[in-house]
């Protein structure tokens, strides 16, 4: 299993898209389409006025906590679940009832849980998901699946002796038996040991350069911020969306970390009128952050200036915050909203 | 509206490995028959050649018909809400199948074993009978006519048990209880068989014909019936 041409070619995504056809493609009409949808459960919103895109080709994070409403928006999307207002377009088609078929035809959910069937061995169970998407030639099909994910030489074992891991390996195999344009991944590398989930990481990726459109849910924000070209943090309501770095800046200013042998005695006559700072305030006992507008044009005056003070100077370094941080300064807002 | 023959042919195979592997459901099909049979084959061991007279008038073996009664209505019961209890169901309904191919598949899995337990235990009944009883008691119970309505009576009468149980267990949110509920509904068909068997209700050729048609009718119904009320949603969150 990796993102090289090999497991590409095992699983037969190539002959559909050509290399790299899905960037190209991402021009084009959107995979998903999502407008203003709402799901209730009775009294209770899962999902409130939720509107998003996701370009063909794209591999498009979306995030959240627990009970967020993700595994509501997937199902809906899936055509498991009917909006209770909204609309939205999946693989280019309508999603209305009588589409419902047409749309399972084009897409691939794989599950948090992967529901196999644990007395059936692992081809049994390929076999019967092949049959149901009436997959031409399942037997070369479902042994690319199974080399795809590694697990070729456990064929003919059956699924309930498996572990966690490995059954979460043959879901993947079956999502991807059908060859579908959109594939819903609901956290795919859950349970799996570190080198099995880089796998799967390698195998996201290959897939989202050959053209697959993937929607990928996920706590392991690392893996969203690695594998998708956007990302949306959903908590019932759409908080956000964009690329990783796009929502960083939007939300955090650009600073500049400086620390210094001993305090300055004076910081403030160090920092003022400096081009492109902002602002500083201090960060422990000699350590200084500044807000700057150019970390590019800020960095180097400043050192300049800390010299002329006569300072010892340990690091000037660009604060850098990770998706981890915009998720938890999004999602602590909402928490401390909903206390108030 | 096309039903896609390899769609329904997918679930059917998935079924009976799924069927042949779960011991308990297994056990399940070959207890009832067994209780079935001990009672009356001891009763006819015992009868005397004078009580041959009656049986000629009378269509007792057709109360063997209340196995493809019952049988089917353990599995089928099953089908749904264990799948539902696996975590199972959920990646069957995101793929193409359409419910009617689904329950189709479901219910063809659930008719196939046991018409085969009714036909076999219908046979070992028979052969203890033939080998067994007195012979003017054995010529008076096998009567042709009745091997006949066993053979065609046999999946009518599995068929309706069957859409019935599926309807339960896609209502049921626990196997058992669905079980006990599916059980409980194919009673009515047991006492048909039973009020034939003892002469209450008259066994005819017309009335054969009447039954059978409205078998037919019921079964399709039932089909129709529980594909429309297959609630994608309801299965998938449990709510609504």
């Amino acid at each position: 299993m990796g993102s090289d041409d090999g497991a590409l070619e095992l699983i037969g995504l190539r002959r559909r898209y050509g290399d790299g056809a899905g960037r190209q493609a991402s021009a084009g009409t959107p995979a998903i389409e999502v407008s203003h949808l709402t799901k209730d459960f009775g009294g209770r919103t899962a999902a409130a006025d939720v509107s998003f895109s996701v370009a063909r080709g794209e591999v498009f994070g979306f995030l959240g906590p627990n009970g967020a409403g993700k595994t509501t928006i997937v199902r809906t999307l899936g055509t498991l679940i009917a909006p209770t207002s909204g609309t939205a377009t999946v693989a280019g088609i309508p999603l209305t009832p009588e589409n419902g078929v047409e749309i399972r035809r084009r897409i691939s959910i794989m599950p948090e849980s992967p529901g196999l069937y644990l007395r059936l061995s692992v081809t049994e169970n390929l076999e019967c998901s092949a049959d149901l998407y009436e997959v031409p030639d399942p037997g070369d099909r479902i042994g690319r699946a199974l080399r795809a994910v590694n697990l070729a030489d456990r064929a003919h074992d059956a699924c309930g002796v498996l572990s966690k891991g490995l059954r979460q390996r043959v879901a993947l195999a079956r999502a991807l038996l059908s060859d579908p344009e959109v594939l819903f991944l609901d956290e795919p590398t859950s349970g799996l040991d570190p080198v099995a989930a880089r796998d799967v990481h390698e195998l996201i990726a290959a897939l989202g350069c050959s053209g697959v459109t993937i929607f990928l849910t996920t706590h392991r924000l690392e893996e969203a911020e690695r594998l998708c070209d956007r990302v949306a943090i959903l908590n019932t309501t759409l908080r956000t969306i964009g690329r990783p770095d796009e929502l960083r800046e939007q939300l955090f200013a650009k600073t500049l970390t400086v620390r210094t042998l001993v305090p300055l005695p004076d910081p403030g006559g160090v920092f003022a009128g400096l081009p492109a700072v902002d602002g500083w305030h201090p960060d422990g006992p000699a350590a200084y952050l500044l807000a700057v507008s150019d970390p590019a044009a800020a960095a180097p005056a400043v050192t300049r200036a800390l010299v002329a003070a006569g300072a010892d100077v340990l690091s000037i370094s660009e604060s850098h915050h990770s998706l981890e941080d915009v998720y938890l300064e999004l999602i602590n807002k909402d928490q401390e909203a909903s206390l108030r | 509206m096309s039903i896609s023959t390899r769609r329904v042919r997918a679930i059917f195979r998935k079924e009976l490995r799924e069927y042949r592997r779960n011991r308990s459901l297994t056990v399940g099909m070959a207890i009832i028959p067994a209780l079935f049979c001990i009672q009356p084959l001891i009763s006819v061991f015992t009868l005397h050649s004078s009580a041959s007279t009656p049986l000629r008038h009378e269509h007792v073996l057709l109360y063997m018909l209340a196995i493809p009664a019952l049988v089917p209505s353990f599995v089928a019961a099953y089908s749904v809400v264990g799948e539902r209890q696996q975590g199972t169901l959920e990646p069957v309904l995101t793929t193409p199948i359409r419910r009617e191919e689904l329950l189709l598949g479901k219910a063809l899995a659930a008719l196939l074993p046991s018409i085969a337990v009714a036909y076999v235990v219908y046979g070992l009944f028979l052969a203890c009978v033939e080998l067994l009883a007195l012979p003017t008691v054995a010529s008076a119970l096998i009567r042709f006519p009745d091997l006949l309505a066993q053979l065609f009576f046999t999946p009518l009468l599995a068929g309706w048990s069957i859409w019935i149980a599926i309807l339960i267990s896609t209502r049921s949110n626990d196997v058992r209880v669905a079980q006990q509920l599916a059980s409980l509904a194919s009673l009515p068909s047991v006492a048909l068989t039973m009020l034939v068997a003892l002469n209450v209700i008259k066994a005819s050729l017309v009335t054969a014909l009447i039954a059978a048609a409205a078998l037919l009718l019921l079964n399709r119904i039932g089909w129709r019936f529980v594909s429309a009320t297959f609630d994608r949603e309801r299965l998938v969150t449990g709510t609504r």
